[in-house]
Order: structure tokens, then C-alpha cells, then sequence
């Protein structure tokens, strides 16, 4: 247990440090289940209401893919699968981004060394961002369940509910307590443990959208899978949380492990020697911003690439479901038939898969922050590079970024999908144009966030919030009924339905002007500001 | 006189913090200049300013011949800056920040470079993570050192520096100066602005408070001397220039005496102490440190 020594005072330096962040993200991740609950009993009153969403819903592959399978046409069950994947996502990501923060950017930064002259054991930090992250994961789940209980809801069901979502937030906690371990930077830990969140989500997507042709199963491997298995408030399966906490085991009996084999600060992971000069091509803020962007660039490109080829494989299953079904054909004749179907998949698969760029671009913004806040743009600066240049180079990815990953994932994900449904060029046309018109929305998020770069600096990262407004606004604002101001102000809500909707050009040029006007009053701030550290 | 840096009336606050208070500072062409104060005295803030990363509130300031935040590129190709705090890249070596750096300036003195390398026991080849804090300072202090450039800003650059290092960036100064390159040598370390400076501003509390050649300030300092004398040394007590006296009788004709003397009284109080029959004497000379303490302990900030 001397390992463990100084674990209680960390832990309250940990709470002390993260209280704010860690308040928001449990209000948020409480609120949305709660709230969304007591809409559905506002919205949806009869049963029979519900029962015709629940089978609308049950009989759209697509909807199940993007959401999960839906056990049940009652409030809770209803709630459990509009909120359930979504949130587990997003507990992942809180647990996660603690524990890096408390673990390997502690280390990183030295401040870990400080900490570590005092009298605290070996294991000590690693435990107290353990017990945050997941303390903060069943603070969360207990909240949830009063909520649901407090509504109306049966008991059993609002337990599960509550449970599962603690139970995710212990196995991606413990899984970042993994990768703080691997790399001596936290930049990397912190996107090998963001990473697995969203293949957990990725292989859920398969694996429900691929029900049908025989993929299920994949759902099983996913954490987050295992939380729409748990069924809650559709006769729960309880044993499916000792996948959860078996898993929680591994991982954290894992990390304990790795934390023993390695000093303070160096990683499993040891970093090789470099070249001792510097190529020829590095000589501008362009080539740096190359070298500094490059491993997270091509990372979050495969990263897109992957989840394009998953919705290209998935939407023929959903395809072919209509094929082999005539009463679904004919349900969504209406929409437009199979081609209607895969085309509105698309759309909204696009839209997803433009998030994920949304949040890239952020990153990269942020990324200007952190070196102005690490005090690296200094030295740059006091070169001969215009502050201008010096933007430019980051602010690129930011711009350029997110259209070389949607055109890339936009041709893969039309190309699989072509492949097997014999129409390889029509489809990746199709699919590309679905992807790069969402292009003006992301552009839109990166003018907020400049502005905040340039002229509101400390609230730089405030960016984040945006986008998880645009994520909410989309994901529940119609099924919620929010009014229609409220959904108008996510850039994302005016871009037009690609490929099954006709191209809105005025759309098109009122988001990407808003989008370089905020852009240029960010530049104009950030050229007459202070640096900052 | 050709001046390269000349500030005047330099003032920054930081919402409730006055960071600088009315700061005068002039640099000479070929001079290298000691910028002296501790931490927190506003070094940081004017070299900032001077190099247009932040912006004065008031007063003006010129580098060259130019505005330091209008004309701040076309300024940097002439001068070389290392930061207090050297924070590198992660993923690049320490040799790869070197030539960025350099090129970013617009030209690198290659072999130079080398033999700062040589000279600093710099390992080119480590990632930005893995390098020490002084390691981390020698890899800018080599990238600025072997710039061609006309004029070095360098803010506590021995800081993490070991003393064998330090006396090689010592040595590195000197041969600067006999190229005729300027120096503004921002530190706390009196011994090394003693060593290397030609002139010296000491900043307090964001104001200068002393400004001139070693000479010009030891005019302002005192001489402490220590004598054995034949006859009793009170008689000293109260002259013009002397502080401190202290006499004692050893027997009944030998005395000793220990007193402060202000620099410029030196002649007229040694010939004093002289007629008093001296069988020994020990003359300190006045340090920066002695000037350095006077200012700070005298009239201690509020």
C-alpha cells in the first residue's frame, strides 16, 4: 500500500483542479437523459404514439445504425436508445480526457516531479485520476437514475441506466489509465484513449447496421454496444455488467502493471533520436506547421476513412433489407424507396462524419493557443514571420483540413458502398458531394473559434462547447421539439440534404461568408493583441 | 552615439499589476549592455515589448530604426532572441529547431553552428521532450549564437546552465563583442554582468534606477577599507564620504579601523587614514552586488 501514499490528498487536488469542467460535463450528461425523458412524455403522451415511433424507428436500419437497436416502446426504453449511445460516447470522452489530464499531462508538463518529491507513492496519481474520472462516472449514473425515477419512471430500469453509464465511464477511465502509460506525450496518450472511444462507437455502428448480414456481433465488442445490451427499461440483462467491470479489471490491472515497469515521465513507448539537421524543406512556419500537424493529421484522416468505409459496407445492408422485405419497401416508399433510404442515410452519415472533422479543425485552431500559451510561438515570432504567416500556418488545417478528410471518407464510404451495390462512380460522385457540402458549417465553428483565438484568447477552448451545442442541437433538437431559432443557430442545421435534397446555393454562400468574416476579424484581433501566456 | 535599442517612458500594466512604470533604456551600437534585476522586475516585459510581441501602453520605444510592434519581421531578420523559458517541440531534435530557427531569421553561420555544438556538448539528435532545461537553453542560445545577425536579445540565458557552460557562453559573448555584435544581457546573475557588460541599466519595480558603464557606477558605490593604524581611528567618524566606521584599540599603539567610503571621497579620506600611520591596509573595491543589494534593500518595494 506504500505505492498508494498521498492517493486522498491528490484526489482532492484533482477535484480542486477539475471542478468546473467535471461539474459541467455531469449537469450535462444528467440533464440530457432526464430531460429528454420528460420530453418524450410531453411529445409522446399515448402509447399508441409511441409504439408507431418505436416501430418506425425498429424498422429503419439506418436509424439503428446511427443510434442502436430500439427494446421497447415505453418513456424509458425510448430514452435508453435516443440518449444511450450518444451518452456513453460522450462519459467515454469525459473519463478519458480526466484522466490524461490528471496522468500523463501532469508528467509531461514536470509538474508530476514536483508532486513526486513529496511524499506521495508510485501509484498514487494514477489511482486519484482513476477515482475522479470514475467517481465523476457514477456521480453521474446515480443523478441519472434519481432523475429517471424522479419523472415517473419504473425503478429497475432507471438503475440500469444510471449503472451503465458509470460502468462505460470505468472502462474508458481505466482504458486512458492504458494509454497515459504508452507515449511519453500526452497529445499522443490522449488520442490513442479518444481513439478507442470512438472505435468502441465505430464497431457498434457496424455491428448494428450490420445486423442483417450477420456483422451483429461486432456490437459485442464495443463498451458502448454493451450499454444498449443491457436493455435498461426493457427487461434489463443484468450479467451483460461483468462485461463491463471484467473488462474495467484488465484494463486498470493493466495500467497498474505498465505504471510499475517505467520510470516517472518516460513512457512504454521510449522516443527514438532524430535527424541532427534539419531537412531542406523545413524553413518556413508552413513546413513547421507540417511537421507539427502531420501525425495527427494523417490519424484523424484514417480515422474518417475508417468510419466511411463503415457507413459505405452498412448502407448496402440497409439496401438490401428493403429488397428482401416488402412491407419495409413500402414503408419507406414514401421517403423514396431503397435509393430515398440509402440517399437520407448518407446525408446523415455525412453529417456525422463532419462533426468528427468539425472537431479536428478545433483541435487545430486550439492548436495556435497552446503554442502561444507554451510560449513556443515566441521564439517563431521573434523571427522574421509575420504574425500573419505564423496563423497560416496551423490555420490551415483548420481550413483545408477538414476538406481533404471529407473528400477522402466522402469517396471511400460512396466507393465501398458502389462496390457492392455495382455502381461504383455514380455513388462515390454522390457520396463525395454529401460530404463536401457540409464543408461551409465546419468552416462557420472554425470562424467562432478563431474569434475566440484572436480576440477573446483564454476562451479559446470554449470552441469545445460549440461544438457539443451543434452535436445536442442536432441529435435531439427535432426529436425534442426545440424551436426552430434554437436549431437555426447550429451552422449545421442549414446545409442541404445531400444527395436526396435539392443544393441550397444561398445556404451554401451565407454560411461560408459568415465563415470568413468571423475569420477575418479573428486575424485582425489576434494582429493587434498581446501574446499571452 | 548610434543607439539600438532606445526606450523612453516604457509603461505596461496587467489589470491590476504595473508591469512597467515610465522605463528608460538605451542601448549603444558594438555595447554589451547588462539588464539587471530580479525576478519580476519587468526585464521580461520590456525585451517583450521590444521585440513586438506585446504592446506598450505608453511611452515609445525604437530597435534599429524602426517601431518594434509596426516593423517588428522586417526588425527580427537583424537580431537573435533566446527566452528565459525554453519550451521546444516534442517531435523535433534539438539540431532541427537550430536550423529552423536560423533559416526562419534568414541565415545560419553552418559552421558556426557546429562548433557551438562542440563547444555547448549539445546532442543534435534528441527529441525536444528529452532535452534538460539547460540543454534546453543551450539549444537556443546555439541557435541565436550562430545567427548572423547584428544584435542578441538574451533573457537569463545562463539560467539552467552548468558553470563550465557558462563560462563557455561567457567566452562566446566576448568573442561577440570584439565582432562588434550588441548584447542586451538580461539577468540576475551579478557576477556575470560584472564579467561581461559594458554598460549596465538596473531595473526595479519597472523603472530604471541606476544606468551607466561599471566606471559610472562604482563612482556610486563605496570602498570598503580595513586598516591597522597607529593612532585611534575615531577621529574619522563624521568626515564627508565615510559610513560605518568602525574603531577599536588593539594596544596602546595599535588601532584598527573598518570603514565604507564613498567612491568619490576615496582620495581625500585615504590621505586621512594615511596620516594616521598605516601598518596595513586592505582595500576592498565596490561590487555590482554591494550597489545591486543597496538598491533593493534601501527602500525595499511597498
Amino acid at each position: 500500500m506504500r505505492s498508494l501514499v498521498g492517493t486522498r490528498q491528490l484526489v482532492r487536488f484533482v477535484l480542486r483542479r477539475e471542478r468546473l469542467r467535471l461539474a459541467i460535463w455531469v449537469a450535462v450528461l444528467a440533464l440530457v437523459p432526464v430531460g429528454t425523458a420528460s420530453a418524450f412524455m410531453e411529445l409522446y403522451p399515448s402509447e399508441v404514439e409511441r409504439e408507431r415511433l418505436a416501430a418506425t424507428v425498429a424498422a429503419n436500419p439506418a436509424i439503428v445504425s446511427f443510434l442502436g437497436p430500439v427494446y421497447g416502446s415505453d418513456v424509458g426504453a425510448l430514452t435508453a436508445w435516443r440518449v444511450g449511445t450518444i451518452g456513453s460516447l460522450l462519459i467515454g470522452l469525459m473519463a478519458v480526457l480526466t484522466v490524461i489530464r490528471n496522468t500523463r499531462e501532469e508528467e509531461e508538463t514536470g509538474r508530476r516531479e514536483l508532486l513526486g518529491s513529496t511524499v506521495l507513492g508510485r501509484h498514487a496519481s494514477l489511482t486519484a485520476a482513476l477515482l475522479v474520472a470514475g467517481g465523476a462516472g457514477i456521480a453521474t449514473g446515480g443523478l441519472i437514475a434519481a432523475g429517471l425515477i424522479g419523472v415517473g419512471l419504473p425503478a429497475s430500469g432507471a438503475v440500469a441506466f444510471g449503472v451503465g453509464f458509470a460502468a462505460a465511464a470505468l472502462v474508458f477511465a481505466t482504458a486512458a489509465g492504458v494509454a497515459a502509460q504508452l507515449t511519453e506525450g500526452a497529445g499522443a496518450a490522449r488520442e490513442i484513449a479518444v481513439g478507442y472511444v470512438g472505435f468502441s462507437f465505430l464497431l457498434r455502428v457496424a455491428g448494428d447496421g450490420g445486423e442483417a448480414t450477420g456483422i451483429g456481433w461486432l456490437s459485442w465488442l464495443s463498451p458502448i454496444g454493451w450499454f444498449t445490451r443491457l436493455r435498461p427499461f426493457a427487461s434489463e440483462r443484468w450479467p451483460v455488467i461483468v462485461l463491463f467491470l471484467g473488462l474495467a479489471l484488465v484494463l486498470g490491472g493493466g495500467s497498474y502493471r505498465l505504471s510499475s515497469g517505467r520510470d516517472v515521465a518516460a513512457g512504454v513507448i521510449a522516443p527514438r533520436p532524430g535527424p541532427a539537421a534539419a531537412a531542406s524543406w523545413l524553413r518556413s512556419p508552413l513546413a513547421l506547421g507540417w511537421r507539427l500537424h502531420r501525425p495527427s493529421f494523417i490519424g484523424w484522416s484514417a480515422g474518417l476513412v475508417v468510419v466511411g468505409v463503415v457507413y459505405g459496407s452498412v448502407a448496402d445492408g440497409i439496401g438490401d433489407m428493403l429488397e428482401e422485405s416488402p412491407q419495409l419497401a413500402k414503408i419507406f416508399e414514401q421517403l423514396g424507396g431503397a435509393a430515398g433510404i440509402t440517399d437520407a442515410f448518407f446525408a446523415t452519415a455525412m453529417g456525422i462524419l463532419a462533426l468528427i472533422a468539425t472537431a479536428y479543425a478545433i483541435r487545430s485552431v486550439l492548436r495556435l493557443r497552446i503554442e502561444e500559451e507554451s510560449l513556443r510561438a515566441e521564439p517563431v515570432l521573434a523571427t522574421a514571420t509575420p504574425r500573419l504567416r505564423w496563423v497560416r500556418s496551423h490555420l490551415v488545417y483548420a481550413v483545408v483540413g477538414p476538406v481533404v478528410m471529407l473528400a477522402l471518407a466522402g469517396a471511400v464510404s460512396g466507393a465501398t458502398y458502389g462496390a457492392i451495390a455495382g455502381d461504383v462512380v455514380a455513388q462515390t460522385q454522390k457520396v463525395i458531394g454529401a460530404a463536401l457540402i457540409q464543408i461551409p458549417a465546419v468552416w462557420v465553428v472554425v470562424g467562432v473559434s478563431t474569434v475566440l483565438f484572436g480576440v477573446f484568447p483564454r476562451l479559446t477552448s470554449a470552441s469545445w462547447g460549440v461544438l457539443v451545442t451543434c452535436l445536442l442541437l442536432g441529435q435531439l433538437g427535432q426529436i425534442l421539439q426545440f424551436p426552430q431559432w434554437s436549431l437555426n443557430l447550429s451552422p449545421f442545421s442549414h446545409i442541404p440534404r445531400l444527395p436526396s435534397a435539392d443544393l441550397d446555393v444561398v445556404a451554401v454562400f451565407v454560411l461560408t461568408a459568415t465563415a470568413l468574416v468571423m475569420t477575418a476579424v479573428g486575424l485582425r484581433g489576434f494582429q493587434r493583441r498581446d501574446l499571452m501566456s | 552615439m548610434d543607439h539600438v535599442i532606445s526606450a523612453s517612458g516604457l509603461t505596461k500594466k496587467y489589470g491590476q499589476t504595473t508591469a512597467l512604470d515610465g522605463l528608460d533604456l538605451e542601448v549603444a551600437r558594438g555595447e554589451v549592455h547588462g539588464f539587471l534585476g530580479p525576478n519580476g522586475a519587468g526585464k521580461t516585459t520590456t525585451i517583450r515589448i521590444l521585440l513586438g510581441l506585446i504592446k506598450a501602453d505608453g511611452g515609445t520605444a525604437r530597435l534599429f530604426d524602426g517601431d518594434p510592434w509596426s516593423d517588428a519581421t522586417e526588425l527580427h531578420r537583424r537580431l537573435a532572441y533566446v527566452p528565459g523559458d525554453v519550451t521546444l517541440w516534442s517531435n523535433l531534435t534539438g539540431g532541427e529547431v537550430i536550423d529552423l530557427l536560423g533559416r526562419l531569421r534568414g541565415g545560419l553561420d553552418l559552421a558556426k553552428k557546429e562548433q557551438l555544438l562542440e563547444r555547448f556538448d549539445l546532442d543534435p539528435t534528441k527529441k525536444g521532450r528529452t532535452y534538460s532545461k539547460g540543454n534546453r537553453q543551450k539549444v537556443a542560445l546555439v541557435a541565436a549564437l550562430a545567427a548572423d545577425v547584428e544584435l542578441l536579445i538574451l533573457d537569463e540565458p545562463t539560467a539552467g546552465l552548468d558553470p563550465l557552460m557558462e563560462a563557455e557562453f561567457r567566452l562566446c559573448i566576448e568573442e561577440d563583442r570584439r565582432n562588434g555584435r550588441t548584447v542586451l544581457l538580461a539577468s540576475h546573475i551579478l557576477a556575470e554582468v560584472e564579467a561581461l557588460c559594458d554598460r549596465i541599466s538596473i531595473v526595479r519595480a519597472g523603472r530604471i534606477v541606476e544606468s551607466g558603464t561599471m566606471a559610472d557606477l562604482r563612482h556610486l558605490t563605496r570602498t570598503t577599507i580595513s586598516a591597522e593604524i597607529e593612532r585611534d581611528g575615531s577621529c574619522l567618524t563624521g568626515l564627508p564620504g565615510v559610513h560605518n566606521l568602525v574603531a577599536r584599540n588593539l594596544n596602546s599603539s595599535w588601532y584598527k579601523v573598518d570603514l565604507e567610503v564613498d567612491s568619490d571621497q576615496i582620495g581625500e579620506i585615504l590621505s586621512k587614514v594615511a596620516a594616521l600611520g598605516v601598518r596595513s591596509l586592505i582595500s576592498q573595491p565596490p561590487t555590482l552586488e554591494e550597489l545591486f543589494m543597496r538598491h533593493y534593500r534601501e527602500d525595499a518595494p511597498e
